[in-house]
């Protein structure tokens, strides 16, 4: 019982201990000029969902959650969307070469079609960035006319 | 209080162990440094320049890896695919373009800027992703070898099912067809488009 009580307050402790380490924030006050919106001809509708469901993770600019002040979620967060932005960076998308932006294009395709992105974890906590299967729709469409475009 | 105690503790290492599983993924990538023969015999085009050749031994040296790839997932070979990946990233890490015009170094970075990005999932994926990268990764090499020239002998081969039936290239240093797209549920899919030397 003893142990118990103390491993408790081991973690009660260090719980408190790490909020005292420094929160990385994804943020950036500059507009890309590379930006995915202003080098494509986005439509409203997609533009609006693309940037609710995947700019969390997928750009410069983070829209934090309350929590994202706590650790360890924070480096949790923070993880993923270093993650997030190595693997897309809708920012950066006029610097991609059209080699890579059909690459990407593509991965975009099958992640939404297989439902791997936006991830679970992400859409618990925003539901208004969860795809229902006509957003998904939507989405393919659009990538998929762009792709053919390159 | 003992059972908020409890509580805390079951949070906090619920989400430390969270972060964990993370980190540990970016340090396990697989980075073999296994020996690895290369088949020199067949080098070194009579009239060629030194620098060409060693352009050549590049690309060939990837080229192998590639087909390493490719026969790991004609065998349904997660594990032996991850690993020719791995060894992959590093090729094109490595690939020295500086003899090259200016264009063609252009056009190289693109395509390993590409092939590297599908190497690196390849090294870390299931087998239905690994086989989505390397549509792509095939591409990449095709055009990659356009380029540098290589003195293998190779077939660029055709599955017409693939990714919903759009199709998909491939390249293998045998005749006979043996799909890495499909493995053993459809292993001989596909027609040879073009024979490479």
């Amino acid at each position: 019982m003893k142990v118990i009580k103390f491993i408790g307050w081991f973690f009660l402790v260090s719980l408190v201990v790490i909020q005292f380490f420094p929160i990385e924030r994804n943020q950036s006050e500059e507009v890309s000029r590379a930006d995915f919106m202003l080098v494509n001809t986005v439509p409203e509708k997609i533009q609006n969902k693309i940037q609710v469901s995947c700019y969390d993770c997928h750009s410069n600019n983070t829209e934090y959650p309350w929590y994202n002040k706590v650790q360890p979620v924070a480096w949790f967060l923070e993880d993923h969307i270093r993650e997030g932005k190595a693997e897309l960076n809708f920012n950066e998308w006029g610097d991609y070469s059209d080699r890579r932006k059909n690459s990407k294009l593509r991965s975009i395709i099958s992640q939404i079609e297989d439902g791997e992105m936006p991830l679970d974890s992400y859409t618990l906590i925003h539901g208004d960035a969860k795809l229902s299967s006509e957003d998904k729709l939507e989405i393919i469409n659009y990538i998929t006319g762009l792709k053919s475009e390159l | 209080m003992t059972i908020k105690i409890y509580l805390m503790v079951l949070v906090t290492l619920t989400a430390m162990s969270c972060k964990d599983a993370s980190q540990e993924k970016e340090v396990s990538e697989p980075m073999s440094s296994e020996m690895y023969q290369e088949d020199s015999d067949n080098q070194g085009g009579s009239g060629k320049m030194m620098a060409e050749n060693a352009g050549n031994n590049a690309t060939n040296t990837i080229i192998d890896n590639y087909l390493q790839l490719k026969n790991a997932l004609v065998a349904d070979d997660q594990e032996a695919a991850a690993q020719a990946g791995g060894k992959l990233v590093d090729e094109f890490e490595n690939f020295d373009k500086s003899n090259y015009s200016s264009e063609e170094q252009q056009e190289l970075t693109d395509i390993i800027e590409d092939a590297k990005e599908h190497a690196e999932h390849i090294a870390e994926s299931a087998i239905d992703h690994q086989r989505e990268h390397f549509d792509i990764l095939s591409k990449d090499v095709i055009d990659m070898i356009a380029i540098t020239g290589t003195n293998k002998k190779l077939y660029q081969d055709f599955c017409p099912m693939y990714n919903n039936n759009k199709g998909a290239q491939w390249l293998s240093a045998t005749k006979e067809i043996k799909n890495p797209y499909f493995g053993s549920k459809m292993m001989d899919c596909g027609n040879i488009q073009k024979e490479i030397n």
